[in-house]
């Protein structure tokens, strides 16, 4: 059973997951940030895969990337650790990129290569639900990949329940109209996740984006099965020389 | 500006294609902004009290129809007939504001506020913030913080008329990235604000949108061939190329007509193959940007690789969709011209007809020289702009190469 299901059937609360760029801060950090994140208690983690023109990502992602790439970091070279990492995690990884260079690479390779090293779902904020369903859905489907889709504040009620028809895996909630970490908290998106709680969706619902705190972690959950955590962690680990311990005490603090 | 009903197969698609070039690939943050533009553009822009005031905007604001000159004196160097198409004489110096009148009406018929803008040389920032003036809407202009400093005049235009100008830090901090920041706002903007691409680029409905906008351009030109040479079309239409908004309206209502030869002509920089370049379709491969399917420069990886060009209208890693798609088909001609080319070619023209073309214009003079074109047959050069924003890099070349003085 892919691990993401797995999760969501034993797990229904409190579900925290936390974001990280590849090749972040130094080339060959992945693997001892994740398996530091494992080591801490969150239950299942995001890789991002760096791309030079992140749409919809605020400074503090944008800049990550921008250092993974001056690093080395390629997906190729990404998929060749997720080997190593895989070995080492028994938590559910997803990879979240744009959908460029996933083209690049080639979508079958990609999706072949995934299922391969152990990624359980990718999430392509830039891949379109029509074109999802027309060009992606049966290769990913053959691999067991889950594709996670995004839902704003701004979406209608009507394209919500599209949404979760064709999701599989969970629904990405973001928490309001914004890039990544534009804001600090999610005051004011109470009525809108209240709203989609209250729709009872059939796929699990997961809030992100500007989730950085134990107070916004707490609120997010109340509403949803879980929550992210991207830039806030991307930030903490910035200067870390102790990446184990960087984690560590992070993680603790939402927890 | 034509009827919408109108196909062919350089048309957009349904879904926003040409051929296998366009789309949408946007995140689900701007779903809800660019449906409701794909839902009402067509609709709005046809409307008839829209080309009202478009129609009276364009002659009595703008000063169109833009003439088409017969240059004589070039004619006769080439050994051809040239006609050029005068965007260079609209208020504001270039085609760019043929586009933003369009867009800030269909903006206001949307009862949005708030308008933002990316720009690379600042043409379309001046071109934006000058109808915002005018419509009295607040304007937020997105310029890569590089290109504010090469670009302080238009800086100061864009200021004076009363535009926010936005320093992009992030990324390579020029155009691309000035596109990525304008983006970014409207996902964190996504009620109140309309966003005005410059270009035939980004997600579709734009590329349709602006190629119909400018689309003014060929449909003057339609007529004045008729006046002029009896017939309504010319064998070749010549157009610089970097989103390529002023080819796409030179090109538009000729799409169909295979006796038109259509020749776009990107910004080589330095050269082709020295890595400083903004010849999309001689480097580029097929990929993703600004949310749309197009020709790009990018590494193996698929990251997107900083053009170059002395032209900073030219200076971008993309293509529109539409120009992919006429590259791809072949029904384009695509050719490029060195920054020594066009230089030379801006000061050819200036000598010879008495006008100075903006360096991006100067690119599409220049092609001249990469071809023979018979004597008798009509050739049309579209001068999308003039070149008072650029005289500091001519003067820069005129004082260190004497065989131009």
């Amino acid at each position: 059973m892919n691990r993401l299901d797995s999760l969501f059937q034993k797990k229904k609360n409190n579900i925290l997951s936390i974001f990280t760029t590849a090749g972040y801060p130094k080339l060959n950090d992945t693997l001892p940030v994740v398996k530091a994140l494992q080591e801490a208690g969150v239950d299942f983690i995001e890789i991002g895969i760096p791309f030079s023109d992140p749409l919809a990502d605020g400074p503090v992602i944008q800049d990550s990337s921008t250092v993974a790439i001056e690093n080395g970091m390629t997906l190729k070279l990404l998929l060749s650790q997720m080997e190593d990492i895989r070995k080492e995690l028994t938590l559910p990884i997803l990879l979240m990129g744009y959908i460029n260079p996933v083209l690049q690479y080639g979508i079958e390779n990609f999706a072949k290569k995934c299922s391969e090293v152990g990624v359980d779902g990718i999430i392509i904020p830039d891949l379109p639900m029509q074109e999802y369903l027309e060009d992606y859905k049966k290769v990913f489907d053959q691999y067991n990949l889950k594709n996670i889709f995004l839902v704003t504040p701004q979406t209608s009620d009507e394209r919500i329940r599209f949404i979760d028809e064709h999701s599989n895996g969970f629904i990405y909630l973001v928490s309001s109209s914004s890039t990544t970490g534009k804001k600090t908290g999610i005051d004011g998106a109470e009525e809108y996740l209240s709203r989609i709680q209250k729709m009872n969706l059939k796929t699990p619902t997961v809030v992100g984006f500007n989730i950085s705190s134990k107070e916004s972690f707490q609120k997010a959950t109340q509403y949803a099965n879980g929550a992210i955590i991207g830039s806030a962690f991307v930030k903490a680990i910035n200067n870390n020389k102790d990446i184990a311990a960087g984690v560590k005490s992070f993680v603790g603090a939402i927890r | 500006m034509s009827q919408s009903g109108e196909q062919s197969k350089y048309s957009v698609s349904k879904r926003g294609f040409y051929g296998n070039f366009g789309g949408a690939y946007i995140p689900e943050m701007l779903y809800p902004n660019v449906k409701e533009l794909e839902d009402n553009y067509l609709r709005i822009i046809y409307s008839e009290s829209f080309q009202k005031e478009y129609k009276d905007l364009l002659k009595n604001y703008v000063g169109r129809p833009s003439p088409l000159y017969h240059a004589k004196r070039l004619s006769e160097k080439y050994g051809t007939k040239i006609y050029l198409k005068r965007e260079d004489l609209n208020h504001t110096g270039a085609h760019k504001i043929n586009n933003t009148i369009g867009q800030i009406l269909l903006a206001k018929e949307l009862g949005k506020k708030r308008i933002i803008a990316e720009t690379g040389a600042g043409q379309h920032g001046v071109a934006t913030a000058t109808v915002c003036a005018l419509m009295n809407l607040e304007c937020v202009v997105y310029m890569g913080a590089i290109d504010i400093l090469r670009q302080e005049p238009n800086v100061k235009r864009m200021l004076m008329l009363g535009a926010k100008v936005v320093a992009a830090e992030s990324g390579s901090k020029t155009l691309k990235d000035a596109t990525n920041e304008a983006i970014r706002d409207w996902i964190n903007n996504p009620v109140d604000t309309h966003y005005i691409i410059g270009s035939v680029v980004g997600p579709h409905p734009y590329p349709d949108l602006v190629a119909r906008l400018q689309s003014i351009i060929s449909e003057e030109m339609m007529e004045q061939m008729q006046e002029k040479e009896g017939r309504n079309y010319p064998d070749a239409i010549i157009a610089c190329v970097g989103g390529g908004s002023n080819a796409a309206g030179a090109f538009y209502h000729y799409l169909d007509n295979l006796k038109v030869e259509l020749i776009a002509v990107e910004a080589a920089g330095k050269g082709v193959n020295t890595g400083e370049t903004a010849a999309t379709t001689t480097v580029g491969t097929p990929g993703i940007i600004h949310a749309s399917k197009t020709i790009l420069m990018q590494t193996e990886d698929g990251q997107i690789v900083e053009p170059y060009s002395i032209s900073a209208g030219l200076d971008y890693p993309g293509i529109g969709p539409i120009h992919a798609h006429l590259f791809e088909s072949g029904r384009g001609t695509f050719a490029s011209v060195t920054d020594d080319e066009a230089v030379a070619a801006g000061f050819e023209l200036t000598r010879l007809e008495g006008i100075i073309p903006a360096l991006e214009s100067a690119h599409a003079i220049a092609y001249l020289k990469k071809r023979t074109f018979k004597k008798d047959q009509v050739v049309v050069i579209n001068l999308s702009g003039r070149g008072d924003k650029d005289l500091a890099t001519y003067i820069k070349y005129f004082d260190n190469n004497e065989s131009l003085r």
